[in-house]
């Protein structure tokens, strides 16, 4: 029975995580950004999805799908305002360039933050669940929602992969992870894979935003720890590695929810950062890492 | 040039040494307001004060004075308050400040308070540090006032509400308690497994949490398996989240207890209604009069603000009163003066009679608590309004629980 609880508990949070940490190791592995300011873009997704179903009663349909074109249009002025001026510029040397990049994206994110805790007050908001009830699975009592949220991340999962693998878009965006030189000679143009890769981002961020809203519920506190929990997925996974991401996403949601239910909540995250340090010394390269 | 200038210093003093004594006659009086407004219980504490001030202002203000409200954005940080502190009793020269409800912040205001001799009142922490301290050393720490009951008081109020509504009218037997793990819910815990038991709930399990957590599965699975018939509950940093999750999973016992996130008027909002059922402790509710002043604040408030004042608003608002009262009372703005005079407060405010507790009390400068001062109140979320449910004599409705809540067991 708990092994029962702990499978589905686990397996809905792990789906999540690998949701938001995909869009994550993806613009890396591509453009070669860190984009720090990760978790206020999903915050902002799970608030806007909020505030439209709630403010305008729309319904949780609309209200999803504006959180989701909230995080597209987060992800474009990312890119277009913070990450590309710094990446164009001539008075940033070459090899400061990934810092500076760094350090635009984590105050590009402390300021969502801010403007969400401002306009919305940092009391958490939930979205409104796309469907309501509970199923019993073996005689846990499953609410559908927490089925929902693993599905569709899975579902958006599966649509990346057959965009990357099955369209010539998509495989430009592979060629372009392994090497852009060569793909600048057969005569694609970068900025379009750059941007088309920080559309995919939004949209994945912009989906996990708004199912992290109705699954647990957000506040604009939590971008901090969003950021961290998709970075140590990236590097426990190695970095630029989807799969690497994906297997790494679900190690970290089963000892995170083992901890929780067999030693105790309040250390929920403690076993996840000592296997991170374990990593790191280890194995640097992460689970399936490449360099 | 040179010239000039000292001709222009010259008229400038001349000009000041005119303007002097009369600004000085109307100068306001400041009083210092830090919180963190991006919060919602945190706006609450300048918006009310600032309505107090301005009704006190309508009537002439004290001594011929104007009261002004200065306010400081803590953003919840023990060291942005602490600088804000220090900048309202240094620069700002505020004569009395109105801090937070955050134990911890308070806690780390206090030492402040006595050092820069800056009378200080909060109205809506509840650690029982706050008022030991000044018991332990009333000399330093006479400057600061309790406003907010304190933690082993809150417990008491929950124990006494929970004897009439769980144990007699529900007939339940068992509780666990779940809180979150902070400086005000330490003797909070203390208490529940003192007065628990003795209203005749018999605590199966004791849950600290902590206050980072988003994902409460795995608590009310396991507080499901050990089948009270009641969630006695002690959180504050969090509140939206464990009641989404506890709407969502269906947990088939009420929650019930302590819940500072749902004294919010947004909280309906914030939760999609998923608040329906829960019942929360407060000192004063929109619904109940528990003094005549109480219903008209939280209209004024409302009718202000756009939304009912939060649970420290109530406080806030009375405290502004008992300050402008205190320096009246004292003549000025001399601190000791004014403590003395605060120490003599007996004031009908929005949450009852305010009495401050002598300094051999264990709860120096806290509030006097029951019959005929302050009693607290239980209050339920129903459809999306509050209402009160305890004490009989002021309840304006029954319980009513959502229909996965399984009462009798």
């Amino acid at each position: 029975m708990l092994a029962l609880q702990i499978l589905i508990d686990g397996f809905a949070i792990s789906s999540l995580y690998a949701l938001g940490a995909t869009g994550f190791t993806l613009i890396f592995g591509v453009s070669g950004v860190l984009n720090l300011s990760h978790g206020a873009i999903m915050v902002v997704a799970a608030v806007i999805a909020w505030w439209v179903a709630g403010t305008f009663g729309t319904g949780a349909y609309i209200g999803a799908l504006a959180g989701v074109a909230a995080a597209l249009a987060c992800a474009f002025f990312t890119y277009r305002v913070i990450v590309r001026p710094i990446q164009d510029s001539g008075a940033i040397p070459k090899e400061e360039k990934e810092i500076f990049v760094l350090t635009g994206t984590l105050l590009w994110g402390i300021m969502l933050q801010e403007a969400v805790a401002y306009l919305f007050t940092d009391n958490p908001k939930t979205v409104r669940p796309l469907v309501e009830g509970v199923v019993m699975i073996l005689g846990v009592r499953t609410p559908w929602n927490e089925i929902l949220t693993a599905a569709l991340s899975w579902g958006a999962i599966g649509l990346l992969y057959l965009l990357v693998n099955r369209t010539r878009t998509g495989k430009s965006l592979l060629a372009a992870s392994m090497n852009p030189r060569g793909l600048t000679l057969l005569g694609f143009e970068m900025s379009n894979i750059y941007v088309l890769v920080w559309a995919i981002y939004g949209i994945l961020a912009g989906i996990a935003g708004v199912l992290l809203g109705a699954f647990l519920g957000v506040s604009s506190g939590n971008a901090g720890t969003l950021t961290a929990s998709a970075f140590s997925i990236v590097v426990l996974g190695g970095l630029g590695s989807v799969s690497g991401s994906l297997m790494a996403a679900y190690v970290v949601g089963y000892l995170e929810t083992m901890t929780a239910y067999l030693v105790s909540p309040s250390i929920r995250t403690v076993p996840v950062l000592l296997l991170l340090v374990l990593v790191v010394y280890l194995r640097p390269q992460g689970l399936l890492g490449r360099r | 040039m040179r010239i000039s200038h000292k001709i222009g210093l010259a008229g400038a003093a001349f000009g000041l040494a005119l303007a002097a004594p009369s600004a000085r006659a109307a100068d306001p009086i400041k009083i210092g307001v830090i919180a963190e407004t991006s919060a919602i219980s945190g706006v609450g504490i300048p918006n009310a004060a600032k309505m107090a001030a301005e009704e006190i202002n309508a009537k002439g203000g004290v001594n011929g004075r104007m009261i002004e409200i200065v306010d400081y954005d803590d953003h919840s940080s023990a060291a942005d308050a602490v600088r804000a502190f220090q900048r309202a009793a240094q620069q700002d020269k505020v004569a009395a400040v109105i801090a937070s409800y955050i134990s911890e912040v308070v806690l780390a205001l206090e030492p402040w308070a006595g050092r820069l001799k800056m009378p200080m009142i909060t109205p809506g922490a509840a650690s029982n540090e706050i008022t030991k301290r000044v018991h332990d050393d009333y000399d330093h720490m006479k400057y600061v006032f309790h406003g907010y009951l304190a933690s082993t008081q809150l417990a008491d109020v929950v124990c006494d509400a929970g004897k009439s509504l769980m144990v007699n009218d529900l007939k339940m037997k068992t509780a666990v308690i779940m809180s979150e793990d902070a400086a005000w819910t330490r003797p909070l815990d203390d208490e529940y497994l003192k007065c628990l038991p003795a209203s005749g709930l018999k605590v199966l399990d004791h849950i600290r949490l902590s206050p980072d957590t988003t994902d409460f599965t795995p608590i009310f699975n396991k507080i499901e398996g050990e089948k009270p018939d009641v969630i006695v509950t002690g959180i504050s940093h969090v509140g939206v989240q464990p009641t989404v999750q506890w709407q969502q999973q269906q947990v088939p016992m009420p929650m019930y207890g302590i819940a500072s996130q749902a004294t919010n008027a947004t909280f309906w909002k914030d939760t999609n209604g998923a608040a329906d059922g829960v019942i929360f402790n407060m000192v004063a509710a929109p619904d109940v009069a528990v003094t005549p002043n109480t219903i008209p604040f939280a209209k004024a408030y409302k009718a202000k603000y756009g939304s009912l004042p939060g649970y420290a608003a109530y406080q806030s608002y009375d405290d502004v009163f008992m300050w402008a009262e205190a320096i009246r009372k004292a003549g000025g703005t001399e601190p000791d003066k004014m403590v003395e005079a605060m120490e003599k407060t007996d004031y009908v405010g929005t949450i009852g009679r305010v009495v401050f507790l002598p300094k051999e009390d264990t709860f120096a400068h806290g509030m006097k608590i029951g019959e005929g001062y302050i009693t607290g109140l239980m209050v339920q979320w129903q459809k999306g309004n509050p209402v009160t449910v305890w004490p009989a004599n002021v309840a304006t409705g029954k319980m009513v629980f959502p229909a996965f809540t399984k009462l009798s067991q």
